[in-house]
């Protein structure tokens, strides 16, 4: 029986990560689904879906030479793997500011009060060293609606950080 | 009427050129009538390409007059044989196809287009048209040129705060 787990790998970038690593699953016979990737701070960072016959245990030490070799710590934990049902999200925030301890808890928590999920959350700190602003982007479904989104985020606003609300009207055709 | 499958990729024939209109008759109304069909059964589509259900011709259907959030807009439309002859800035935006299932993506669009097509009586139509309805008409086009909109996919994380990096030294 195939089973789905979430294969995270974090380490010291360096170039050929992602082909290793993805080469040592599909030697290994697995089958790769979604995945997130993205260097964070110097650091490579890997989410990603494998399904596979292979035990949790199985599944590390099939991966385990790779990441070896270049210093990944390993994490694997078994998952269901809902693929084909994506959450199309309808509202977009931009946030930007002076970076300052706070900020993520402050904007998440009156989005998450006025219904905000989020889907997708990517940040950065920008700037130089000594002065370093926080930027963050977010998608989400706003179950309350954007106006309820826009209100929470007063207060937020106020304190001096940017933010901008922009729903999402996903076209089809 | 009817209510036609819809191809989905990576069915060869939606990466195919369609050939232009040149009978504007009784079959072409019908299959036009066909294909709005089409679209209204589709989940939430404001456009649709003949192209789309096999038929390699220069005909598109858009209709963006009955979003939620309003926008400006023409009605109805059958565009034959469309040519957008004038563009004006970009802008990205989210979009997704009826042959292109559970997956959307940020695609950067000209923001105000002419275009100048023919009706199903075969006379010359021509319209000015921004943001939603322009973003629609040209992802329809495409599918007459065999593109989907997979081939213009941006990132979504780099869409917003997008700034390139000089290295000194180098």
């Amino acid at each position: 029986m195939n089973h789905w787990y979430m294969l995270t790998l974090v380490g010291e970038d360096s170039p050929g990560i992602v082909a290793d690593v993805t080469h040592a699953l599909f030697e290994g016979g697995c089958n790769l689904g979604e995945a997130s990737m993205i260097r964070l701070g110097g650091n490579f960072t890997i989410m990603l879906m494998v399904q596979t016959r292979l035990s949790r245990i199985e599944l590390d030490e099939l991966v385990r030479p790779a990441a070896d070799a270049r210093h990944l710590l390993v994490h694997v934990d078994s998952i269901e793997g809902r693929l084909h049902q994506h959450a199309e999200p309808d509202v977009q925030i931009t946030v930007y500011g002076a970076d300052r301890a706070g900020i993520v808890a402050q904007v998440t928590g009156v989005l998450a009060a006025a219904g905000l999920n989020i889907l997708d959350l990517d940040s950065a700190v920008g700037g130089s060293s000594d002065k370093p602003i926080y930027i963050m982007s977010i998608e989400g479904q706003a179950a309350q609606g954007i106006e309820a989104l826009e209100q929470a985020l007063e207060p937020v606003r106020e304190g001096g950080i940017e933010v901008s609300v922009t729903p999402i009207d996903t076209m089809v055709g | 009427m009817a209510v036609l499958p819809i191809l989905t990729y990576p069915d060869e024939r939606l990466k195919r050129f369609s050939e232009p209109v040149e009978r504007f008759d009784a079959e072409l109304a019908a299959f036009i009538a066909d294909l709005e069909q089409t679209r209204l059964a589709g989940p939430g589509a404001v456009g649709i390409a003949a192209p789309q259900v096999g038929r390699a011709q220069r005909i598109v259907i858009v209709d963006v007059s009955k979003m939620k959030r309003p926008v400006p807009n023409h009605g109805y439309l059958v565009l034959i044989n469309p040519e957008i002859t004038h563009w004006e800035g970009h802008e990205p935006g989210r979009e997704g196809c009826l042959s292109v299932p559970d997956f959307t993506g940020n695609v950067i669009r000209a923001t105000r287009i002419h275009l100048k097509a023919q009706n199903p009586q075969g006379e010359t139509v021509e319209f000015d048209m921004e943001g939603f309805e322009a973003r629609a008409v040209q992802h329809e086009m495409d599918h007459l040129d065999g593109l989907l909109f997979l081939d213009r996919v941006v990132s979504r994380r780099t869409d917003v705060f997008r700034r390139k990096v000089y290295e000194k030294n180098s």
